[in-house]
């Protein structure tokens, strides 16, 4: 038990999120529980408007738990000061990055602020790291084009490149698959499923590709109305949690396939 | 890399040009004054004519400093304006500096009218407009500072600076309508900006601030450049935000507000400045854009002062109307040329 503890990269304890509205809590989803070993691929599916950015807010420590705790690499999330917290844990958020005027070298060195000395200067080990974050996401070639040259794809690239720059255990990204076409979907998919593989990293990410997720992904994490469960997919789908997740007027989840068809 | 030598280059020629248009401006004026002689009365060499001398080190060496101060800080106030509020259309003025900076003049020379008798005439000293004006932006700048610590968004302290701009023009509007048209008129040209006149004991405060708000916009390079990513971003990677906007606004305000409280509201300075130099320097790392634009700024401003001053005329054009007059113009052209204004 104890060793397994110390393999635990993300987890939650009793966490209730939301909103705080003049002191009064405006609960979107509680009782969430989970523990996920290091090394896994997390997909986190639901609902439009189930909560799912608010976990991930909350989970990355963007905005407070109203109960419960986040524990991220053993540690309670709130007890990390930003700059630790920003060396265990790197977001990949839905919002593009404000500037366009940023070449793509620059955007991903940035990625390496929370280590460089107040004047930001990169070491040579801040830079084989760059190169490496480069290489893994195939983004080499396009590190002198500047943002608003980008495709959205090669930008969701180019975020997550960034994001490895970081050169943190825990990735998490909000749903990093909207507005690419299937094929960019599937490589993104495939590229974070090759980060925990080969990286080691944990990669928690929200997504609306719930047949990708179930083929790719090790731990699912399904927010519902009433409850959020957390589980292998195959087991998901014996429980029969997808079913659930959608109106059943137009879509209805067939188990054997592990998809989603249209009613007729 | 070799995209860093290019920047040297640069660096150097921005140089060579600032120090080109220092002398030019020195030069040129109502009496057109040999590049030797001013060489040999910056430099305590002989000079043909005594009142050369002392046009050069009592008129217009004081003129050229304050212009290159003035450029400089509002080009960084600029800067850090876009980067802070994610907006290519921030300049210095957008946090209501130079708004308050007019309210506390409008209020001494048109309100000394209105209200009569407390303030007297010899208030509308040159000092008393300093002071006004200074504090005038002070105030604001505390308004600023407290909104700054109590909301979220920074698009909210934007907005805050322009309804500060829409309550100074209310409010100048009201005075005028009242006021005679001496004080209209004292209160107009206040406005219109002015580089001149400036005693050694003003230039050395306007250095100090300008000294302040640029060492802070240095310490806050690294800052700047995460929040090119937006504040999300910027936090994840381990910046604290409060602090850094707080930081980042005292550098504006102690700039701007000093500039202005000195040579007046001058415009489009701060705002064309920092794209202008964006199409020399093709990067977003304010280590690199922040001394740029204070070269940049500086020689603009010295440009426009040269204008300004119409050589060989013994007419002055108001400051601000120059800034403007091939400030739009730029900012114009770089939009229709690039078809997109970037920060």
């Amino acid at each position: 038990m104890s060793s397994e503890r110390k393999n635990t990269a993300i987890a939650a304890a009793r966490l209730e999120i939301g909103y705080f509205s003049r002191k009064q809590k405006l609960p979107i989803a509680t009782d969430i529980n989970f523990d996920i070993a290091s090394g896994k691929l997390i997909a986190l599916v639901g609902a439009n408007g189930i909560g799912k950015s608010t976990l991930l807010r909350t989970l990355s420590g963007m905005q407070p738990a109203l109960e419960g705790e986040v524990m991220i690499e053993g540690k309670a999330l709130s007890s990390y000061s930003t700059l630790e917290r920003a060396s265990r844990l790197s977001v990949v958020l839905t919002e593009a990055p404000a500037s366009k005027n940023l070449n793509v070298r620059e955007l991903i060195s940035l990625g390496r602020q929370p280590y460089t000395n107040s004047f930001g200067v990169l070491t040579d080990r801040d830079k084989e790291v760059i190169q490496n974050a480069m290489d893994i996401t195939d983004t080499e070639v396009l590190a002198n084009r500047k943002c608003y040259e980008l495709s959205d794809g090669q930008m969701q690239r180019v975020v997550i490149a960034r994001a490895l720059a970081q050169d943190t255990p825990v990735i998490i990204l909000d749903e990093p698959t909207t507005h690419l076409d299937l094929y960019h979907r599937a490589y993104i998919l495939k590229l974070l499923k090759r980060l925990t593989s080969e990286e080691g990293k944990t990669v928690l990410f929200s997504t609306h590709e719930i047949d990708l997720g179930i083929q790719l992904a090790d731990v699912m994490i399904v927010m519902d109305k009433d409850a959020t469960y957390v589980d292998e997919p195959c087991n998901l789908i014996e429980a029969g949690r997808f079913d659930a997740l959608f109106p059943k007027d137009s879509i209805q989840f067939d188990g054997k396939s592990g998809r989603f068809t249209i009613r007729n | 890399m070799e995209t860093r030598q290019s920047y040297n280059k640069w660096f150097v020629m921005l140089l060579v040009a600032l120090l080109g248009f220092f002398l030019l401006n020195i030069g040129l004026g109502s009496v057109k004054i040999p590049l030797s002689e001013v060489i040999a009365a910056l430099f305590g060499g002989d000079v043909s004519k005594s009142s050369w001398e002392y046009i050069v080190l009592d008129y217009r060496l004081p003129k050229a400093l304050t212009a290159i101060m003035t450029g400089s800080g509002l080009a960084v106030a600029g800067l850090l304006m876009q980067t802070l509020f994610r907006n290519p259309l921030a300049g210095p003025f957008v946090l209501g500096l130079s708004s308050g900076a007019s309210l506390g003049v409008a209020l001494l020379i048109l309100g000394a009218g209105v209200f009569g008798g407390m303030l007297g005439g010899a208030l509308t000293s040159q000092y008393s407009l300093v002071i006004a004006s200074a504090l005038g932006s002070f105030l604001v700048l505390l308004a600023v500072l407290a909104v700054t610590l109590r909301v979220k968004d920074s698009m909210a302290i934007l907005i805050i600076g322009l309804m500060f701009g829409s309550v100074t023009a209310a409010v100048v509007a009201v005075l005028s309508y009242f006021s005679s048209a001496e004080k209209l008129q004292q209160y107009i040209f206040w406005s219109f900006g002015s580089l001149g006149n400036q005693s050694w004991s003003g230039i050395l405060i306007l250095a100090l601030c300008c000294v302040l708000g640029i060492v802070l916009a240095l310490m806050s390079c690294k800052s700047l450049n995460a929040l090119l990513l937006g504040e999300n971003y910027a936090k994840s990677m381990g910046l604290r935000i409060k602090q850094t906007t707080l930081l980042i606004i005292l550098a504006t305000s102690i700039l701007a507000g000093g500039i202005t409280a000195f040579a007046g509201p001058i415009a489009f300075i701060g705002l064309a400045v920092p794209h202008l130099t964006r199409q020399l320097f093709t990067t977003s790392n304010h280590f690199i854009l922040v001394p740029a634009v204070i070269l940049c700024g500086a020689i603009l401003m010295l440009l426009c002062d040269t204008v300004a001053q119409l050589p060989m005329s013994e007419e002055t054009l108001p400051i601000n109307a120059i800034t403007s007059l091939i400030g739009a113009p730029v900012v114009i052209w770089l939009l229709v040329r690039k078809r997109k204004l970037l920060f």
